[in-house]
C-alpha cells in the first residue's frame, strides 16, 4: 500500500476546477476573442445543458397585459442584452450557465422602517405572482412583446415602509465576476445600477419579475429576479437584483454615468427625443420585417403620462 | 534542392490558378451569410446580423487590401501585388452589401428616412461618405483607366488610406460601449498606414 503524504504544495481536490466549469471558462474565452474577430456567425458554439426551470403555477391575469403576439421564448431567451453575461446579444444565452440564482438573498436598506437580508424565498413569498405581458422596447431600436411573471413593485415597497425621505429606490445588480464573467472586463462601470423616482416605483405597470412564459426566469434574463419598467427602454428594467435601496437623492444609473450625454436617468420610450446617434422614432418588432413607429411612453401613455406633466421631456430624457 | 523549389514556389503555381481560388474563397463569407440565412441560423434578428456581417466583412477586405503593399515589402514578393485590385473590388463589393442591406432590409426604401439618417446621424454620414469614395476606385481599377490617368491614378488611389480610416470610424461610432472590436482594426489600420509613412520617410533620405 503506497501511503502518500501530502505536502504543503500539494494542490488539494478541493481547489481543482471542476472539469465542466474549467471547459465552460474556455469556451467563453474562445467565444470572446473569436467574438473579437467577428469570425463568429450562427451558433457554432453549441450551448451547455439548460438549468431546468420551475414552472410557476397559478398566476393571476392582468387588465395590463397586451394582446399582441408575444415574441417567441427561443428569441426571448437567446436574444438580449446583459453585459455581465457578454456584450454580443446572444452571449448572455451562452454564458448563462455562469450564474448559479440559487442560493440568493437581496438586502433592503435606505430609509425605510425594516430594513435587512432576506433569503428569495422568504422575500417573494408574501405576494401573489401575476402573468403581465408587456412590451419592451430596446433603446437600440428592436423590441419585443414579453409574458413575465411577476409582481407590484409597489407592494414590496409598502411592506418595508419608507419613510418620507425616501424619494427614490436604487438597485444594484450581483457583483460576482466568477457567476457573470462579463465583469472581468471593465465595458461598464460594475455592479450595474438602476434607479426610479418613488412615483415610478409604485406606479402599477412597475414589477419586480421572477419568471417569463410560465416558467422561472432563465439565468439570461435576469434570474432570479428583476425589474420590469416597460414605458422605458430596456436597459432601466435591472437584472439579477441583489440590493433594494430608498435614498432621498437621486440615485446614480450605470449607462447615464457612462454617457451622460446619451442616457438620461429617465430614458422614458419617446419617438420625439433621438438617440443622439440613431433615430428613435420607430423600431422592429423581433420576428417582423418592416419597422413600426414607436409609441410615446411604449404604448403606455395612458397609464404614465401624468408622471411627467410639466417636465420638458427633451430636457430630461 | 528543397530550397531552389521553396523559392520557386510561387512560379509552380500559375498565378491564374491562385486567382480563382483565392476569387472564390473571397466569396465564402456571402455563402455563408446567405446559408445561415436560408437556414434561419442568424438568431432572432436576422436583418442586423446580415448588416454587421457585410459591413465587418467590408472593413476585413480594406484591411487585407491595404496589407499587401506592405506584405511586398516584408517578403519580397511581388505576387501579393497581383491581388490587390481583386481585394479592393472585393472590399467594394461587401459594401455595396452592407449598404444594400441597409437600404432594403433595415429601411425597406424609406428615403426620407435613409436621407435623414444620412444627414442627421453622423455616423451613417461617415460609412456612406466611405462608400461614395470608393467608387471612384472601383470605376478607375481598370487597366485602361490606369494607363490613361497615369501618375494622377496613383494619387487618386490614395484615397483608400481615407476610406479605411472612415470604415473604423463609422464602425466605432455605432458602438454603445464595448470598443473591443473597432480597436482591434483600427490597431491594425495603424500599423499598416504606419508602415507606408515609415517606409516613405526612410527612402526619402
Amino acid at each position: 500500500m503506497i501511503i502518500r503524504i501530502p505536502k504543503a504544495s500539494d494542490v488539494k481536490s478541493s481547489e481543482i476546477t471542476p472539469e465542466n466549469i474549467y471547459k465552460q471558462r474556455r469556451l467563453f474565452m474562445q467565444a470572446a476573442g473569436l467574438g473579437a474577430l467577428g469570425l463568429m456567425t450562427g451558433d457554432i458554439l453549441a450551448k451547455a445543458e439548460e438549468r431546468s426551470l420551475r414552472p410557476l403555477a397559478q398566476l393571476n391575469k392582468s387588465p395590463f397585459s397586451t394582446d399582441e403576439d408575444m415574441t417567441s421564448y427561443k428569441d426571448v431567451t437567446q436574444y438580449n442584452n446583459f453585459y455581465e453575461l457578454g456584450t454580443g446579444k446572444k452571449d448572455p444565452y451562452r454564458f448563462s450557465n455562469y450564474l448559479k440564482p440559487s442560493p440568493w438573498s437581496i438586502t433592503i436598506e435606505g430609509e425605510c422602517t425594516k430594513p435587512g437580508t432576506y433569503n428569495l424565498e422568504d422575500f417573494i413569498r408574501p405576494y401573489a405572482l401575476e402573468e403581465r405581458i408587456y412590451r419592451m422596447r430596446c433603446v437600440e431600436g428592436w423590441s419585443m412583446v414579453i409574458p413575465w411573471v411577476g409582481f407590484p413593485l409597489a407592494s414590496m415597497i409598502k411592506q418595508f415602509e419608507p419613510t418620507s425621505r425616501a424619494k427614490y429606490v436604487a438597485f444594484e445588480t450581483l457583483y460576482d465576476p466568477e457567476m457573470l464573467p462579463g465583469q472581468k472586463r471593465p465595458v461598464l462601470p460594475w455592479p450595474y445600477v438602476e434607479g426610479l423616482r418613488m412615483d415610478e416605483a409604485m406606479n402599477p405597470l412597475t414589477i419586480l419579475s421572477v419568471g417569463l412564459y410560465g416558467k422561472e426566469l432563465p439565468n439570461q434574463n435576469g434570474a432570479p429576479i428583476r425589474l420590469v419598467v416597460p414605458w422605458k427602454y430596456g436597459f432601466k428594467s435591472i437584472k439579477s437584483i441583489v440590493k433594494i435601496r430608498f435614498v432621498e437623492e437621486q440615485p446614480r444609473s450605470t449607462w447615464n454615468v457612462v454617457t451622460p450625454n446619451e442616457y438620461g436617468f429617465y430614458s422614458n420610450v419617446n419617438p420625439e427625443v433621438d438617440h443622439p446617434r440613431w433615430s428613435q422614432g420607430r423600431e422592429r418588432r423581433i420576428g417582423e420585417f418592416l419597422k413600426r413607429d414607436t409609441l410615446m411612453f411604449n404604448g403606455y401613455a395612458e397609464e404614465v403620462a401624468s408622471l411627467y406633466s410639466g417636465m420638458d421631456l427633451k430636457k430630461f430624457f | 534542392m528543397q530550397q531552389s523549389m521553396l523559392r520557386s514556389f510561387p512560379v509552380m503555381i500559375p498565378t491564374v490558378y491562385l486567382k480563382v481560388v483565392v476569387f472564390i474563397a473571397c466569396l465564402i463569407p456571402l455563402g455563408l451569410l446567405i446559408w445561415n440565412l436560408f437556414q434561419d441560423n442568424l438568431g432572432a434578428n436576422p436583418i442586423e446580423e446580415v448588416i454587421h456581417q457585410t459591413g465587418d466583412w467590408t472593413l476585413r477586405f480594406l484591411l487585407i487590401t491595404l496589407s499587401l503593399t506592405p506584405l511586398r515589402q516584408l517578403t519580397g514578393s511581388g505576387t501579393w501585388i497581383q491581388f490587390r485590385r481583386m481585394m479592393g473590388l472585393y472590399a467594394f463589393f461587401y459594401a455595396c452589401l452592407h449598404l444594400l442591406s441597409y437600404v432594403v432590409l433595415d429601411q425597406f426604401f424609406d428615403w426620407p428616412a435613409i436621407i435623414r439618417d444620412i444627414i442627421k446621424h453622423p455616423y451613417i454620414t461617415v460609412g456612406f461618405a466611405a462608400w461614395l469614395l470608393l467608387i471612384p476606385l472601383a470605376l478607375t481599377s481598370t487597366k485602361g483607366m490606369m494607363r490613361r490617368l497615369g501618375r494622377r491614378w496613383k494619387s487618386l488611389h490614395r484615397l483608400v488610406y481615407l476610406i479605411g480610416i472612415l470604415g473604423v470610424i463609422h464602425f466605432a461610432w455605432l458602438v454603445k460601449a464595448d470598443y473591443r472590436e473597432p480597436i482591434i482594426y483600427g490597431l491594425i489600420l495603424c500599423l499598416l498606414l504606419s508602415m507606408r509613412w515609415l517606409k516613405r520617410n526612410t527612402a526619402g533620405k
